[in-house]
């Protein structure tokens, strides 16, 4: 399996930076996921022969970390917090919105394939909450206006 | 973008080039950059070690290590490689801090990191970001691609004859990676599970060799602590509490914000001076003032000083500097049930009393505020975190079972108003289900 030039110029580079080559594997895992789309059992195989472990070595780490997964999300992965920083300024009532906004429930994706919606654990926006990540974005001090903004711009963005 | 706040009571250390671009390294330069590292340089290890000693600055991480002392535990001879490690993992509930400096800052980042690597004869530095901080990661790497440009990282650093090399690498999710021993096992590859200690990661780091690791907090005071001075840094805090702090102030309040206070600041002026009090309408009913990880206090345990050792006398810990406001519309079993959640959802699963622990509290919060309590379950949830206490590997085990003893301590009769299939009395009206 072969990825971007500028994947495996990464991959190459960061072998070099650690004495063990499995070291790559967290960071090279992730940065496979955002082109891919997710690990796939390709995309894992691949892996484990480059970093000299077994495909199951590799998925143990995979089982480990929240970010990865096996299967692919909606294009936009909205992630709220709903953390106690987050809860104290209304994050419940913003999950609930996005339910409603997408109609979808937690970890679901729409049927167009466009969003997905995950509840998740403090994303470090505590002084700027409710906050939410779309994909590596950070979206704070959430209302449910400005939830509607992101998202009737991200469908207009698409249709265009 | 994380935005910026100030207060006159502020005192700007790590903060002080926050918002004046020295992500650019010709402005970085321009304000005193990497002059602490030459001077460094020309100071010698155990010069440095005994500079930060007398500042005591303390880790900013939670645990509130004499970072100086831990610099110094590790061997000056040593077979295999000596590594430093910055831990910017930032995951504490309520800890926001560690995002600022890597967005304004981060050639402090890197120039803590050199010292420290110079400090115990490091060749290789490695710092650490949260998988989800990737525009901080791409920050952190453009800084140390600039860096290695100008020759202030590689070979032969500042003509010293002195090699260092410093990487960036991306986690991907995960709490307890956070705790050191855990960060090693991600750096190398694996499933966060924490190691056991002795040996320390100062005698038995990565890959073997001997290593360093430090919050990125600890790190970007450390150039400040080179130029002005330990003793001044010192002076800035209270006795053993060397230096500032940036607390991150949140919840329902007028200023949420990060603000940068000596440390022994005033808990309840932080509150009602700097964050501008609470918000119009709302009542304060406790706080959280180290992260989520911490013990609660009530409103009458606040008028105290924000350092490690007052915190400590005080019945609760500085901790990450995650300062959690409750107000009157939280209902404290709602808040325990979230914090139990989070701890359910983070523990790896390899120490049992946490894995089992934090499933229970959670299960039994749920049933609980849900109104299917019975009386007997709060002192079962009680003595089921106190078998937790100091039973596993690393410390979240302890950082779940702590804050829910406490709620129950103080708050018990909000536990009791759930009883006998009432609905909550403390929240406006039914909220969401949880999971």
């Amino acid at each position: 399996m072969k990825f971007s030039d500028q994947l495996e110029q990464r991959f190459s580079t960061m072998v070099t930076h650690y004495p063990t080559k499995r070291s790559v594997l967290v960071p090279m895992l992730l940065y496979i996921q955002d082109e891919v789309g997710a690990l796939t059992d390709e995309a894992i195989h691949e892996v484990a022969q480059r970093t000299e472990l077994s495909d199951l070595e590799v998925r143990n780490v995979i089982s480990y970390y929240s970010m990865l997964r096996t299967r692919p999300v909606g294009k936009y992965n909205l992630q709220v917090c709903t953390n106690v920083s987050c809860l104290l300024r209304g994050a419940d009532d913003i999950f609930e919105h996005c339910k409603k906004k997408l109609g979808i429930g937690n970890k679901e994706s729409t049927p167009d394939g466009l969003f997905h919606l995950e509840e998740v654990e403090c994303i470090g926006a505590c002084s700027w909450a409710p906050a939410l990540m779309m994909n590596y974005e950070f979206h704070e001090n959430l209302t449910p206006t400005k939830i509607d903004e992101l998202i009737d711009g991200l469908k207009k963005k698409e249709q265009q | 973008m994380a935005y910026l706040v100030s207060h006159p009571d502020e005192v700007k250390v790590v903060s002080k080039r926050f918002g004046m671009g020295a992500t650019n390294l010709d402005r970085y330069l321009e304000l005193d950059g990497y002059k602490a590292v030459q001077k460094a340089i020309s100071m010698g290890p155990d010069a440095i070690i005994n500079e930060v000693k007398a500042s005591n600055l303390r880790g900013r991480g939670g645990a509130g290590f004499p970072t100086g002392l831990k610099w110094s535990f590790v061997p000056k001879q040593s077979a295999k490689p000596k590594y430093v490690l910055c831990n910017g993992d930032e995951s504490e509930p309520g800890t926001c801090k560690d995002r600022l400096i890597f967005e304004h800052d981060p050639h402090a980042v890197i120039e803590g990191v050199m010292i420290a690597a110079l400090a115990v004869g490091a060749k290789s530095g490695y710092i650490y970001v949260r998988g989800e901080y990737r525009y901080l990661l791409e920050i952190m790497e453009k800084a140390v691609a600039d860096a290695y440009a100008r020759g202030f990282i590689g070979n032969n650093i500042f003509g010293s004859g002195i090699d260092l090399e410093i990487f960036t690498h991306s986690g991907a999710g995960a709490y307890e990676v956070g705790e050191e021993s855990a960060l090693m096992e991600s750096l190398e590859g694996k499933r966060g599970i924490p190691r056991i200690r002795p040996p320390f990661p100062a005698v038995v780091g990565l890959w073997g060799g001997p290593t360093v690791i430090n919050n990125a907090e600890t790190l970007a005071s450390v150039p400040h602590i080179i130029l002005g001075g330990g003793e001044w840094f010192a002076n800035l805090g209270t006795p053993r509490n060397g230096g500032t702090r940036l607390f991150c102030m949140s919840g329902e309040l007028e200023k949420p914000g990060v603000y940068e206070l000596p440390m022994g600041y005033n808990l309840k002026k932080m509150i009602y001076e700097v964050s501008g009090g609470m918000t119009k309408g709302r009542n304060l009913k406790g706080v959280v003032p180290g992260g989520s990880s911490v013990q609660i206090l009530t409103p009458d345990e606040i008028d105290v000083a924000m350092d490690f050792d007052s915190m400590m006398k005080a019945g609760s810990m500085l901790g990450s500097g995650g300062v959690i406001v409750l107000d009157d519309q939280m209902c404290i079993v709602r808040f325990a049930l979230r914090v139990a959640k989070f701890y359910q959802h983070e523990s790896c699963g390899w120490c049992i009393p946490c894995r089992e622990g934090t499933d229970w509290m959670k299960k039994t919060l749920t049933r609980f505020h849900a109104g299917g309590g019975a009386a007997k379950d709060i002192d079962n949830l009680k003595y089921l975190a106190e078998n937790m206490l100091g039973r596993t590997f690393c410390p979240l085990g302890d950082a779940a079972a702590m804050p829910i003893i406490s709620y129950i301590q103080k708050f018990r009769k909000e536990f009791e108003d759930h009883l006998d299939g009432k609905p909550c009395p403390y929240e406006k009206a039914a909220e969401p289900a949880l999971v």
